[in-house]
């Protein structure tokens, strides 16, 4: 794990080191949002589905506590158990006593990004008992015991031949072999063997309808289903946000989720889960961990909406180029740096500035949330609450007296002009211009615009 | 005050103003050809599909293919099609169901814009059947499909079992198991089956099990 106050800029600076690496990851993540593109198109219908997909989470949210009641009421009618979890300590304990309970040791669960949040698999394994991610991208991250570094694409930042490595050790495939068929096929018999020895399984949710007490959960290669079939315990674990009121609403979602995410139609499975398997429990665990606290604040709220497509990563000029794990949270790119400082601001304070405003984000979201508007209103609630960098703050201190102040401006520009072009190297590019760290300034030209257009203005036409 | 109680009263609190909850009334895509735009969509994520006049000619069909023809274990709940080795009911463990190599089971509806389609585990005594066989075949009949999403939940929502949504499991099925995790190259057969055929057949008799 690396350390929490390190930063943005300095987490993305180690990235963004191999050139060759970050043009790749760049490039993966840009044929992904490329494919997007191509399947948002293909429905005239995109726009407006976006509209109404937006307003039904809007809905939601605002009567988000009638909604949860009566999902928890039609999931009870089902011969489901509910359980309430405030945060991630409480969730891990639900989770672990049901396990208990039932004498399970060998668990497999499927992506869930909210297990994540809570580190549901560390727990579980300090207390004796096996997790094994059955998601081949999740797998390969949970085998280097790192985080995945994308919510829908895990493994996104790993080359084959890291995976063959990975895999000749621990899997025992062949020495330097790096075809995605051959190692996937060597997961696959894996993993069976995983799912058949499994006494439980863990899924996440993707959507809970409220009318039936149902739950959606999607994937493309069957690992949730599998691991949940063969076992007669099944635990979803799901956030308080992903709730939609009716059965039609799936439709609406549905049909934005896998062209958002991957460029897909849908995905493989979209498998409905109403009540426990024959003869077996159901356990959902429903977290709030900071959500309501979100809702409260107004200006962040729509940011629940979000239905973990991963668009708004893969569109990210810097989430492309700076890799998911220099955000050094669990949903990272334009959403995760929203919801991030809303549960810590201090130790997230710089993810809101890891964004160059160009809306890309706001542009490609399903839901509308606009990603953007909100880093900047979070960008000034940082400010507002003084947990900006010491140079940071100096500087923009001392830009906002410049700037206010016509006299002060000019003759600084003069000076500037004059000095700049005169100033050596090792100065000019000194610690202090971190903009410089990357960039060549421009040439400085002798005169301000201010002066041409006072020239001009004084000679009679 | 327990946990329930406590986050159900804060975002009872949080709640902003009433949103009204939107129609979805569309207008949404339908296809002149939906068949074809089926067709296209299942073969683009690695799926067959072929429409058929009847039961034999799936026989037909499964008997060109070595997947079926080599398979040792087979499972069909569709009766006249295949030749079933196992009785799915007979078993009681589906760990059991590991080594099976084709499962021939119906489907209860299409949907041409995403080529997925409905299958119900209704009758079905284990739901792994789906994901743990080698090779996974459903066959529906032909007047079974709609244009998009919208139609197809109205659809299962108003179907005669009434079962949808309201209890059990079912899913949409596009395409075989696949995974793009290593280097955004698709991979066919990640955990579940390795191919995925859909026969839709005009003779209506072929379609419950």
């Amino acid at each position: 794990m690396t350390h929490p106050m390190r930063t943005h800029p300095d987490k993305a600076a180690e990235f963004i080191a191999d050139a060759e690496r970050t043009r790749w990851h760049d490039q993966a993540l840009w044929f992904v949002r490329a494919k997007r593109d191509k399947a948002a198109h293909s429905l005239p219908e995109w726009e407006h589905l976006r509209e109404v997909a937006s307003r039904i989470k809007d809905h939601t949210m605002s009567r988000l506590a009638d909604y949860l009641e009566e999902f928890e009421r039609n999931l009870r009618g089902l011969g489901a158990h509910v359980h309430w979890a405030r945060d991630p300590r409480e969730h891990n304990e639900i989770v672990l006593g049901i396990l208990q309970k039932h004498g399970a040791r060998n668990i497999v669960k499927s992506k869930s990004m909210l297990t994540e949040e809570c580190h549901l698999n560390p727990f579980l394994e300090s207390q004796g008992l096996a997790v094994v991610d059955t998601d081949l991208g999740e797998r390969i991250v949970q085998l280097r015991r790192e985080a995945p570094s994308h919510i829908v694409l895990p493994a996104i930042h790993i080359k084959k031949e890291e995976v063959g490595d990975l895999f000749h050790r621990h899997l025992g495939t062949a020495a330097g072999a790096t075809d995605p068929q051959y190692l996937t096929e060597a997961a696959r018999r894996d993993l069976r063997e995983k799912f058949m020895t499994a006494d439980a399984g863990i899924t996440g949710v993707n959507f809970a309808v409220a009318e039936t007490g149902g739950l959606v959960v999607c994937t493309n290669e069957g690992n949730a289903d599998l691991g949940v079939s063969l076992p007669k315990l099944h635990i979803a674990c799901m956030g308080i946000e992903k709730m939609i009121p009716r059965v039609q609403d799936l439709g609406v979602f549905l049909r934005l989720l896998a062209r958002s995410a991957t460029g897909q139609p849908i995905t493989t499975y979209t498998s409905h889960f109403h009540g426990p398997i024959a003869g077996g429990e159901l356990h959902v665990v429903l977290l709030d961990n900071g959500r309501s606290d979100v809702l409260r604040e107004g200006d962040f709220r729509r940011s629940l909406n979000c239905i973990r497509c991963g668009a708004c990563m893969n569109t990210c000029p810097v989430y492309r180029r700076s890799g998911g794990h220099s955000y050094g949270v669990t949903v990272p790119g334009p959403i995760g740096s929203i919801l991030a400082p809303s549960r810590d601001p201090r130790r997230h304070s710089s993810l809101p500035y890891a964004c160059s405003l160009c809306g890309s984000c706001t542009d490609v979201c399903p839901v509308k949330i606009d990603l953007h508007n909100q880093l900047l209103t979070w960008r000034r609630e940082i400010a507002r609450r003084k947990l900006l960098p010491v140079s940071k703050r100096v500087g923009m201190k001392l830009a906002g007296v410049v700037l206010r102040n016509t006299w002060l401006y000019s003759m600084l520009g003069k000076l500037f002009r004059r000095a700049v072009p005169r100033l050596p190297r090792f100065l000019l590019y000194s610690r202090l211009n971190v903009w410089g760290r990357q960039r060549e300034l421009p040439p400085v030209p002798r005169r301000s615009f201010r002066e041409i257009y006072g020239d001009r203005h004084d000679k009679p036409r | 005050m327990t946990s329930r109680d406590d986050i159900l009263r804060l975002v009872r609190e949080s709640s902003p103003e009433r949103v009204d909850l939107p129609t979805l009334d569309g207008p949404w895509i339908e296809y002149g050809d939906p068949r074809a735009q089926f067709t296209a969509c299942m073969e683009a994520v690695g799926g067959r599909v072929a429409f058929l006049r009847g039961l034999d000619e799936v026989n037909a069909e499964m008997g060109k293919r070595p997947e079926y023809t080599d398979a040792v274990k087979v499972v069909s709940t569709v009766s006249g099609v295949g030749r079933s080795a196992v009785d799915c009911d007979l078993i009681q463990d589906p760990h059991e169901l590991e080594d099976i190599d084709v499962a021939i089971l119906p489907g209860k509806l299409a949907v041409a814009e995403n080529a997925a389609v409905w299958v119900q585990a209704e009758g079905l005594k284990h739901r792994a059947l789906y994901f743990i066989c080698q090779h996974l075949v459903l066959i529906l009949p032909a007047n079974r499909m709609v244009d998009n999403m919208h139609q197809a939940y109205e659809e299962l929502d108003a179907s005669s079992s009434g079962a949808f949504g309201r209890r059990g499991f079912g899913l949409f099925i596009s395409g075989p198991s696949k995974t793009a995790d290593i280097e955004q190259s698709l991979v066919i057969g990640a955990h579940g089956p390795r191919s995925l055929s859909v026969f839709f057949v005009d003779d209506d008799s072929s379609s419950e099990p």
